[in-house]
């Protein structure tokens, strides 16, 4: 049963852990994206549409992630070279994504692709208990499993990470130093957007090989309240969307137990613990938040 | 300062909270069983010279869902394609995607000012605001998908669909090697679990240790939430998949990928599954919409057999089992219809007695016959199905 809500968490939970990834360079940056949601229903559309017209699933996700990033620039001009408040202007770009999504998407509701299929690693998925919980997956979860570490390492050991960083910390230090801060900020919004394209494409090319309207189901709101519960670190956002997708594989599993927990509560879970991440943030102390992004939750900015 | 950043950083963190659960509750076409709290009774318009549906030169539609979603809507709308074939001089306006609320409601009158004086309010959730437009518009006809409630000039309609249920149930337990049956649901509303119930009692008419696994998704069409439920099912060892949802499309696929059977519900999704594909149940709504226009455009709806709750039987030829999949060999289809033969006749009762419930207490006694309304009211899961009902 461990195995099962593991393996669970992993396929559940790969797209908003990747969209997540993608909304954590956005926030180390200064700016928050809840316009996330957005990016993902137009990855998740987009990646199914091309998927649909190429008939490869690759060249699919990858206008999964440009739709994604599309969205996103709307997010970031308004927000960079408009000075719009970014908690409205997201929510705004989230309910456009919704929209524009179930419009565009209704020809495609009975379509059939070739998407991405589990993959099973030779050898490696023989291996009892861990073989089935991370080596039988679709190449964009391993892909994804890869992220990690990569994005860690830039952000962390290298000189784009330092002024990633920079941006999100104190912009004037990029000045001095001859960069433009509001270049950084953008280009990490669209990233976070890219990202969040995939994370969505994903779902629709990968995992269930499906669209519908609003399908993502809340999944990129979720991935924004996951960055704050890891406190702008990879390795804890990670870890995050699998507890967020192991609720809800639980809930499942559970079910089958025959244990008399009722659903409607097991389905609740995935979201009072985002609900609890963010409570957890007011403990957190002050100096973990990204600076620029204080002034922006805070209110100031 | 520190307290004020403090609190304002609280309301907006509380502003997010409320945003997320505000998005986790709102799935793709959930059934609002609350929808419009109680404000309407069967209404009695004393408006006897109207009558309802006559003459009236167009008919609506209005689907929940898209009209090609290998299921609930794509049956309907064939039936409307019907409606649209048979009668060439009639104008047939469809709305797809029409939520459950008071947006339906809006979406009916503009349907009314384009002429139409019969309308299909397809979903269960439609119910409430299609009492509240026929309260407004006594000259006009309401036909009600699968609704308990009616008015003067609202009907419902609906389908023994649990006789074909129950007919896949024996399929699918002669097809099963494993003894273990899959079943996606959304909601526990009676006519889902006459279903879950229909579908074992009839694998266990071919195999009494067969057990029938049932994940409640709580969304009619969420396919993250199908796949994470078929994949966990087939995890636990099932080799055959069914659904009650609105949209089989995630299942199917999901399924065949895998490499298990699937049972289908709404339509016919033999195409979706060439290997795996067993047999299904499905609406046959063409002849029946066709027949219910007429009656209304002529007037004759009060009084006749559909003012009232309707229900189509697999005799009518309302409600019928799909197609047989390839890999289905003859003897099990052979006996598969003579299953149905017998209940055709009579000589076979799916829900003969004595039934048990999961806790092991008689629902059914022996020779007890239920009703149509009785069955419509199930409140119970029987024996051999696992899974509890979400209270």
């Amino acid at each position: 049963m461990i195995a099962d809500i593991l393996t669970g968490a992993i396929r559940s939970g790969t797209s908003v852990m990747i969209a997540s990834q993608g909304e954590l360079i956005s926030e180390r940056a200064g700016v928050i994206n809840l316009g996330t949601e957005g990016s993902m229903l137009c990855g998740a559309l987009g990646g199914f549409a091309v998927t649909v017209w190429t008939g490869n699933p690759w060249i699919g996700t990858l206008a999964g992630g440009i739709c994604g990033l599309l969205i996103s620039l709307i997010h970031a001009f308004l927000v960079l070279s408009c000075g719009a408040n970014q908690l409205a202007t997201g929510l705004t770009i989230m309910f456009f994504g919704m929209g524009v999504t179930a419009f565009f998407g209704k020809n495609f509701v009975s379509q059939q692709i070739v998407g991405f299929n589990p993959v099973p690693i030779p050898y490696l998925s023989d291996i009892p208990f861990i073989g089935k919980i991370l080596f039988n997956h679709d190449p964009l979860t391993y892909l994804s499993l890869l992220l990690v570490p990569v994005l860690w390492y830039v952000i962390f050991r290298t000189r784009l990470g330092v002024i990633l960083r920079a941006a999100g910390e104190r912009e004037e230090v990029l000045f001095a130093s001859g960069i433009n801060p509001k270049l950084v900020r953008y280009l990490a919004v669209l990233a976070g957007g890219f990202l969040a394209g995939i994370g969505g494409a994903q779902l629709s090319v990968a995992y269930t090989h499906s669209w519908v309207e609003n399908m993502v189901a809340g999944r990129g709101v979720v991935a924004v309240a996951l960055v704050i519960f890891a406190s702008w670190k990879p390795l804890k956002a990670m870890i995050g969307a699998y507890l967020f997708g192991a609720a809800q594989a639980l809930q499942l599993t559970v079910q089958q137990q025959g244990l008399a927990i009722s659903p409607y509560f097991l389905f609740m879970v995935p979201y009072v613990l985002t609900l609890v991440a963010l409570l957890i943030v007011e403990r957190r102390k002050q100096s973990q938040t990204p600076e620029a992004l204080g002034k922006v939750l805070a209110g100031s900015s | 300062m520190k307290t004020r950043n403090n609190g304002m950083k609280s309301m907006i963190v509380l502003v997010l909270a409320l945003m997320i659960v505000v998005t986790g509750c709102s799935q793709p076409g959930s059934n609002a069983s609350t929808s419009n709290g109680g404000n309407t009774n069967a209404s009695d318009q004393s408006v006897s010279d109207v009558v309802a549906g006559l003459d009236s030169s167009a008919v609506g539609f209005i689907f929940v869902g898209t009209k090609d979603d290998y299921g609930y809507n794509q049956a309907a709308y064939l039936g409307s394609v019907a409606v649209e074939e048979a009668y060439p001089d009639l104008k047939v306006i469809r709305a797809e995607n029409v939520p459950e609320s008071a947006e339906a409601e809006r979406v009916m009158e503009q349907m009314i000012q384009e002429g139409a004086k019969i309308i299909f309010p397809t979903s269960y959730g439609h119910l409430e605001p299609a009492l509240n437009v026929a309260k407004r518009h006594p000259d006009v006809l309401f036909y009600h998908q699968g609704g308990l409630k009616t008015a003067e000039n609202l009907g419902t309609y609906f389908g023994t669909i649990w006789e074909p249920v129950y007919l896949a149930g024996v399929a699918a337990g002669k097809m099963s090697e494993t003894g273990k049956l899959g079943f996606i649901v959304s909601v526990p509303i009676p006519q889902v679990l006459l279903n879950i119930n229909a579908f074992t009692l009839g694998a266990q008419s071919v195999n009494p240790d067969i057990t029938t696994n049932v994940v409640f998704t709580g969304s009619w069409c969420d396919p993250g939430q199908q796949a994470n439920a078929a994949n966990s099912l087939i995890d636990a060892g099932v080799d055959l998949l069914t659904l009650h949802q609105d949209c089989m499309k995630t299942v199917v696929e999901t399924a065949e990928r895998s490499g298990i059977m699937t049972v289908g519900y709404h339509a016919d999704a033999n195409e979706l599954a060439p290997n795996g594909w067993v047999t299904g149940s499905e609406w046959n709504w063409g002849d029946l919409f066709v027949d219910m226009v007429k009656v209304g455009t002529e007037g004759q709806f009060n009084g006749s057999k559909y003012d009232g709750k309707y229900r189509g039987t697999l005799a009518d030829d309302v409600v019928k089992l799909s197609t047989f999949g390839a890999n289905v060999p003859t003897d099990v289809q052979q006996y598969v219809e003579e299953q149905k033969a017998a209940l055709l006749d009579g000589t076979l009762n799916p829900f003969a007695g004595p039934i048990n419930d999961q806790s092991g207490s008689v629902r059914i006694e022996v020779d007890q016959v239920l009703s149509v309304e009785d069955l419509e009211s199930t409140n119970y899961l029987v024996e051999g199905v696992i899974g509890t009902i979400p209270q």
